[in-house]
């Protein structure tokens, strides 16, 4: 068997979630009742036997590492291998890299010491449920030197603008990195690379003085290196912003893009919270809405997603909005297209409304 | 070797015949309960809360479920580098062995187990009771008073004090005399088959026990009996707040019931006082457009698109558009078709229920129906009573 290990590098990622990361990374932003954002990628390796995870963070991870702990949620707490969170090293004098490849010169260790013969490097921004054993078959297959994973998209979005873009002749193999905003070749931010080419690459990286190291040390090697491009054709949502955040949450109340991310032989982990049940009083009246365990409804409750914890009061009115963990939502208040983060409260009879289109977005531990 | 003050041992061999089919292939303490929760996460937790990191966990009964489940004890935090929780199954010796014959056997089987630790105080625990209690103020009351064994007492109401162990005290909370299900009783307090020993005591009278050819090895029936014989000191110990015996399918369903009311007595929600249990990993509840959901404790990876009313629902259970659910419980994983009617019943793990079958009788004084084959299929508009 292969080994493969992982890095999520989450160094270059756009940032436009405004409020929802004042205080956290894009990783650490709570998702779909229950999770973080990078719960699905580190799922995804856990679920594709990768058993060594190195996570390269870089700005606002002190709720990455509090949510990530020592990776026992994902079966991470390995005498071999395992979850390492990795600020970058800023006091090695004779350092001279920069970008993320300061990352990779100074956690190579990671890379060096791992028993892995080939590395995934993923983002947090793609949220879907892949298995990384499949891409290496096909790059073994292919004999590429680099296999990155793309996924068409019919439907392109703003957020979609913001993501490369591939070119691929008929062989499969990619002719062009780019941002053409028509292109429904979506690069998602995840490739596969063998360990040792990986190091090379990086030292030719810091060498020439490079900042970014798929752009400079895999794109800009086009057309020198051949790279793969291995089609992803499951549920797939990119968030980098409010708007995607949004409009991707609420999709999971179909049923059936719900379970094409939530599968029961590839599941999601997360931390743990032991919360009891969800209790839904007799004047509750809750409908098309996920929530998660230790809620407490008395209200009315429709198109929404509550996550762990949430205090809902009577005659309360709650539509299409995203109500973070422990908010506690008092008597006949009123919230409509609103996302509220983690322990906000709405007194009683407040009204808050957002546009269908833009979400009003609550920063954590408001009180309206 | 360090000590440990006090080590708890949780008898969770019992059968719970009462129970039915439920536990035709589980220990009672491994029965589901509240809609997240077995028995054994209630006493299990109560330790971990208590600052009890050491406990052993006496097993007999079909323990296949029950040894997966407790594991290393890390769902409860028990999973410690001294302590933590040991399974404790009968074994052999080079003298024989066999089966526990009784509570009071489990314990002098285990004798070496608790001398390791050399506590001074041993916790007895039964893994059959639901409630949240604070061990550590017990063990408190019995340093304080200095006794040779303090035993949690409940007030029960008059008429129910005949079904239970009473304990008669005098106005220090020393007691004088245990009754056995008396047909009179002489107080309400009700032992809960909670009791702390000195270990050096109770290692004697254990010891003692052993030897006597016609006691049943039962701490209720032979040691406590013995020891007030002896003029030990024992004590009672007043608990107060929510304790519930849940040993037949009717008493299960009432318990259930009871976490549904306005404000229920047992709070599942204190954050103070969690209940831990091992996660199933699901992903959040989903209520459908065609759903509705009244008086209700659900739990994670459900998707409801029926009609629930005053019932608890636990994980991973699918209900289809038209189903009626009303008084019930559903316990993992169960799949409730379309148009199914269920009233006043508990539905086991990983049942399947036909679309169009009706279960349960809706009227209020009928007996609890239990459909209770793991993974039974149940035909359209058949339903197995089991009473």
């Amino acid at each position: 068997m292969d080994r493969i290990a992982g890095i999520i590098n989450l160094d270059h990622e756009q940032d436009l979630m405004d409020e929802l990361t004042y205080f956290r990374c894009g990783a650490a932003v709570p998702f779909a009742g229950r999770y973080r954002m990078i719960d699905f990628t580190i799922s995804n390796m856990t679920n594709s036997r990768i058993e060594a995870i190195a996570v390269f963070a870089r700005r606002k991870y002190r709720s990455l590492m509090d949510h990530l702990e020592q990776g026992k949620a994902w079966d991470l707490d390995r005498k071999r291998g395992g979850l390492f969170i990795l600020p970058p090293d800023w006091n090695d004098p004779t350092d001279l890299s920069r970008g993320d490849l300061q990352h990779f010169h100074n956690n190579i260790d990671f890379i060096k010491r791992t028993l892995a013969d080939y590395i995934v490097v993923s983002g947090s921004q793609s949220i879907c449920n892949i298995d990384y054993r499949d891409v290496l078959d096909a790059h073994k297959q292919s004999g590429a030197d680099v296999t990155v994973v793309y996924t068409k998209v019919r439907d392109l979005q703003p957020e979609h603008n913001l993501a490369h873009k591939l070119t691929i002749d008929d062989s499969g193999r990619v002719a062009a990195i780019h941002n053409d905003q028509q292109s429904s070749n979506v690069y998602m931010d995840t490739y596969i690379i063998e360990k040792d080419y990986l190091y090379y690459l990086i030292e030719q990286c810091i060498a020439h003085g490079c900042a970014h190291f798929f752009l400079d040390g895999i794109k800009g090697r086009l057309p020198e290196i051949n790279i793969q491009a291995y089609e992803y054709k499951g549920s797939y949502s990119l968030i980098n912003s409010v708007e995607s955040y949004y409009r991707n949450s609420k999709k999971l109340l179909n049923r059936s893009s719900h379970d094409e991310l939530f599968k029961e032989d590839s599941p999601v982990y997360t931390k743990i919270k032991n919360e009891a049940p969800s209790k839904y009083a007799r004047s509750s009246n809750v409908t098309n809405t996920l929530v998660a365990n230790g809620c407490i409804v008395n209200g009315h409750v429709e198109e929404s997603i509550l996550f762990r914890g949430v205090k809902v009061g009577k005659g309360a009115v709650i539509k299409n909005s995203i109500i973070m963990q422990r908010c506690e939502i008092e008597e006949n208040a009123v919230l409509e297209n609103v996302i509220l983060d983690k322990d906000c409260t709405i007194s009683s009879g407040r009204t808050l409304i957002g546009a269908p289109e833009k979400p009003f977005v609550v920063a954590k531990s408001k009180t309206m | 070797m360090k000590t440990k003050e006090c080590v708890a041992m949780l008898l969770a061999g019992g059968q719970g015949t009462r129970l039915k089919s439920l536990t035709k292939k589980i220990a009672k303490p491994a029965v589901y309960f509240g809609g997240k929760y077995r028995i054994i996460d209630f006493p299990l937790s109560n330790c971990s809360n208590s600052g009890i990191d050491t406990v052993g966990v006496l097993t007999q009964y079909e323990p296949l479920i029950l040894n997966n489940y407790i594991g290393i004890g890390s769902s409860w935090d028990l999973d410690r580098n001294y302590g933590g929780v040991s399974v404790l199954p009968p074994y052999m010796q080079s003298e024989g062995g066999g089966w526990y014959t009784g509570t009071a056997n489990a314990i002098y089987r285990n004798i070496e187990f608790l001398d390791r630790y050399e506590p001074e105080h041993v916790l007895i625990l039964s893994g059959d009771h639901i409630y949240k209690m604070d061990y550590s103020s017990m063990l408190e009351e019995h340093i304080e008073q200095d006794a040779d064994s303090t035993i949690s007492v409940i007030p029960v109401s008059w008429d129910e004090a005949s079904r239970f162990g009473i304990m008669n005290t005098d106005d220090d909370g020393r007691i004088i005399e245990f009754d056995e299900k008396p047909d009179f009783p002489l107080s309400n307090l009700a032992s809960m088959g909670v009791y702390i020993f000195k270990w050096e005591v109770l290692k004697r009278y254990l010891l003692e026990d052993e030897e006597k050819d016609n006691s049943s090895h039962d701490f209720g029936k032979d040691i406590i009996p013995t020891m007030l014989q002896d003029g030990k000191h024992l004590h009672a110990y007043k608990f107060e707040g929510y304790w519930k015996d849940v040993g037949t399918v009717d008493s299960l369903w009432e318990a259930n019931m009871d976490l549904l009311k306005e404000d229920p007595e047992l709070n599942l929600s204190d954050n103070k006082w969690r209940i831990y249990s091992k996660n199933p990993n699901q992903p959040a509840q989903y209520i459908a457009p065609c759903a509705t959901v009244r008086n209700a404790l659900i739990n994670e990876g459900c998707r409801i698109y029926g009609s629930i009313d005053t019932s608890v629902i636990f994980y991973g259970v699918h209900v289809e558009d038209s189903a009626v659910i009303k008084d019930s419980v559903i316990m993992p994983n169960v799949k409730i078709g379309k148009n199914v009617k269920i009233h006043r019943a508990i539905i086991a793990e990983g049942s399947n229920i036909e679309d169009n079958s009706v279960i349960g009788d809706p009227n209020p004084d009928s007996q609890i129906t239990l459909v209770a084959e793991e993974g039974s299929v149940m035909a359209s508009s058949y339903a197995t009573i089991i009473k």
